[in-house]
């Protein structure tokens, strides 16, 4: 579209109005910080983070998964891209990716791990994962047919599925919705994000594949 | 404690800069990717303005956020690729047309 | 049975309930259909009874993970949510019939997931009370939303799909921006939380420019309508029913519940901005649905111009607007889906939606006439309506806080909408030879279309019951009445 001649002054006015917003930011009376610390017994983890992503506001997180399932199957719903020609691997990719891809797989497992008392979790060792799926992808590796039906489903839907699950478990056990019991709270935030870091790298990798493995729908 | 206005300021910047390309620019993926610098303002003010104070350690509240907003903004840019892929195989181009008559 | 209406926590039933329907569909497509006309159902059988925990216990505040705000997520359940939680389960419940019958068994394999996940997008999104919730809320529902106007076929629906996605980010990002300035500045996320710490400063100043922004593009509020007559348009009928009924009107009760709660000290002069908005968009989407040839263009372009009435509640700022306004929301929604679903069930029979050759269609369609011709009476207003109740209440406000202006907008757009409505149905009565082609319409979406269209009747006739129900936990704070 032809150049607006409002357009540059008008953005630069925001960025200037930004701009004063931000340096004269009040600085907040009571803020969060306080009350988290006073809390960080209860969430069950030591890392500020992981505590606040899942437990404290583990329900974002909640809605989060279901934004990244909701994205593959809108991907899925367009189909894929049907004269899509894949290239042979170079030696290079075939080689690094042999060696790189068990790495990964580790890396992530350690991140998942290590989560819980300094800066990991499962979105980065999910990250991880799909990055070993992207490889794999990459060199011609796709799943097997019997695989791509019911059991990639299910894998997709895992990491949603397990929190809703453990929510509503605990809400019929007597608690609230998401309420971990604190004795409990560490080993059910690690249950929750591992089926999580196996759904995040799926849907990662599936993404990045385009179209639903197996071909037609099942 | 002024370096972290910088980075909020910087932040901003990339805010208005994203905005403007998204508005300028008529390729799609050229749209995509200034959504995507938004975004990453957005991200860049959220999270320097949580280390304001300088004896505590920084607010997670605000890390949390954009963790969350990082993957959003992923799956969002994963479905704008493809639909722009099949805009292109439709329509042999890159351009969305013009709005036409309101 | 009471017991178990209250013991219950409704609220959470509500937004698990859709999304595990979801995953059930995406798991089991055979079955989705079965499953999905189950959830929606469902879906209204559980307002039906946070509804009556409302009316015992007054607004419900539900804090998840028991932490409670500011530390947790709250959830929070009053009248308004309530009528917004009661339109999108009915609409929906609707939709689900209808495309039972429309969908071809692939499309329909992924239009149940996708439909049953943005039903709970838009449970959670009425029921949060936390800014960054709201986002991701926000974000669930552009997914979904996109994902379902691509499922039509053609260029011209991918077309839209990626525009309206551009559109979607780009106010999501605004809307994101606008939540960091009012967190950093006030230190909470709770909505309750932030309205008692609110006070005028720069970044406040900020953060309601770019919260407002960000939601009013993704309501397509004039001059930010650009996107919306293609996508609704051009996506599969069931979908543009409820891209009009809700989608819509879910970032304006965002902006509803910002605007009540943490904006109030902000001023006039930024609420008759966005009441001139409204009046123009009045105007001009009236005069834009006049000039179209096609049906579903011209309802598209009608909602442009019916959410315009919605944005002259903020000017005039009284209880009786805002629930004027609320009231337009609901009827809008209801007669809206009722005329998209009338305009498909022709779209079905007669291969394409031409204004022109109307009658030779519309003769072997008698139930969508009357639908169409229904809802027709409700977006102009006309009583027995809810669009008539709706306008009564914004006239009333607009002469008693003397702005008479914003009455001579209701006026003039219910007389633009008068012709374009009559433009579709004078067609019916004009006499055509019946095209030989026509496909027979499976029943049910001319009767779902016929129901809703009844429904916004019902709501002209007994308008005291749903406005009773707006006021539980007063969101409009405590006001005159009227």
């Amino acid at each position: 579209m032809e150049r607006n001649p409002w357009l540059l002054p008008l953005l630069l006015m925001l960025c200037v109005g930004l701009g004063y917003a931000v340096l004269s930011m009040p600085e907040p009376v009571e803020g969060l910080p306080e009350i988290l610390v006073d809390n960080m017994e209860l969430a069950g983890v030591s890392n500020p983070v992981t505590a606040v992503l899942l437990n404290f506001r583990g329900y974002d997180t909640l809605l989060e998964m279901g934004v990244l399932l909701v994205a593959l199957l809108g991907m899925w719903s367009l189909g894929g891209m049907p004269d899509y020609h894949e290239s042979s691997p170079g030696l290079v990719l075939d080689i690094m990716s042999r060696q790189l891809v068990p790495v990964l797989i580790l890396v992530a497992g350690y991140l998942l791990w290590v989560g819980a008392d300094a800066p990991g979790g499962a979105f980065q060792a999910g990250s991880l994962l799909g990055a070993a799926g992207v490889l794999l992808l990459l060199c011609g590796w796709r799943i097997g047919n019997r695989c791509s039906g019911l059991p990639l489903r299910i894998l997709l839907v895992l990491g949603l599925g397990m929190f809703v699950m453990a929510g509503t478990g605990l809400l019929l056990i007597g608690g609230g919705l998401l309420q971990y019991p604190p004795s409990v709270a560490n080993e059910l935030i690690l249950m929750i994000e591992a089926a999580a870091t196996l759904s995040i790298g799926a849907t990662l990798a599936a993404m990045f594949l385009g179209c639903r493995p197996g071909g037609t729908d099942k | 404690m002024s370096y972290v206005y910088l980075y909020a300021l910087l932040g901003v910047g990339l805010f208005v800069l994203g905005l403007n390309a998204l508005i300028i620019h008529p390729h799609m993926l050229r749209k995509i990717l200034a959504v995507n610098v938004m975004s990453t303002g957005v991200f860049l003010v959220l999270v320097a303005l949580s280390s304001r104070n300088e004896e505590v350690l920084p607010d997670p509240v605000p890390h949390a956020m954009v963790i969350t907003g990082i993957v959003v903004s992923v799956s969002a840019t994963a479905l704008a690729l493809i639909l722009m892929l099949k805009v292109n195989r439709a329509t042999g181009k890159n351009e969305l047309p013009d709005r036409g008559r309101d | 049975m009471e017991l178990i209406l209250e013991g219950v926590p409704w609220i959470v039933v509500l937004i698990i309930l859709p999304l595990t329907g979801g995953m059930a569909c995406f798991l089991f497509p055979k079955i989705s259909k079965s499953l999905g006309l189950l959830t929606s159902l469902a879906v209204v059988a559980c307002v039906w009874g946070l509804g009556w925990q409302l009316i015992e216990e007054g607004a419900q505040r539900y804090a998840i993970g028991g932490w409670g705000a500011p530390l947790g997520i709250d959830l929070y359940a009053d009248g308004l949510s309530l009528v917004m939680l009661a339109v999108a389960a009915l609409v929906g419940l609707g939709i689900s019939v209808y495309s039972s019958a429309y969908f071809s068994r692939d499309k329909a394999n992924h239009f149940w997931p996708l439909w049953l996940f943005l039903c709970g997008a838009l449970n959670a999104l009425f029921l949060s009370s936390d800014i960054f919730n709201l986002y991701v809320t926000l974000e669930l529902l552009g997914l979904t939303a996109v994902a379902l106007v691509a499922l039509a076929d053609g260029a011209q629906a991918l077309i839209s799909a990626m525009r309206y996605l551009l559109v979607n980010l780009m106010g999501s990002l605004f809307y994101l921006l606008g939540v960091a300035f009012l967190y950093h500045s006030l230190g909470s996320l709770d909505i309750a939380i932030l309205a008692q710490r609110a006070q005028p400063s720069p970044a406040m100043w900020a953060a309601v420019g770019l919260i407002s922004t960000g939601l009013l593009l993704k309501t397509a509020l004039f001059p930010m309508h650009f996107w919306l007559p293609a996508a609704h348009a051009c996506a599969p009928t069931p979908v543009s029913a409820v891209l009009s009924a809700l989608v819509v009107k879910a970032s304006f009760y965002i902006l509803l519940r910002m605007w009540l709660e943490i904006f109030p000290m902000v001023g006039s002069s930024f609420a008759q901005l966005m009441g001139g908005l409204g009046a123009a968009a009045v105007l001009w989407g009236g005069v834009q649905a006049l000039r179209q040839t096609r049906l579903k263009m011209l309802i598209a372009y009608s909602t442009v111009s019916q959410l315009g009435y919605l944005f002259l509640a903020f000017p005039l700022g009284m209880s009786v607007a805002w629930r004027g306004a609320l009231y337009m929301l609901l009827s809008h929604a209801v007669a809206k889906a009722a005329m998209f679903m009338a305009a498909g069930n022709i779209l079905a029979a007669g291969g394409d939606d031409r204004i022109a050759d109307l009658s030779s269609i519309t003769q072997r369609l008698p139930l969508t006439l009357t639908a169409f011709s229904l809802a027709g009476m409700s977006i102009m207003g006309l009583p027995p309506s809810g669009g008539f109740i709706a306008k009564w209440l914004l006239l009333e406000a607009s002469i008693q806080s003397g702005q008479w202006w914003w009455g001579v907008i209701l006026l003039l757009g219910g007389l633009l909408a008068a012709v374009y409505v009559f433009k579709v149905v004078g067609h019916v009565f004009t006499q055509a030879e019946p095209k030989l082609e026509a496909r027979a319409v499976p029943a049910r979406m001319e009767w779902t279309a016929l129901v809703l269209a009844l429904v916004v009747i019902f709501l002209g006739l007994f308008a005291s019951w749903p406005l009773a129900i707006m006021e539980i936990g007063s969101p409009f704070g405590e006001g005159d009445s009227g």
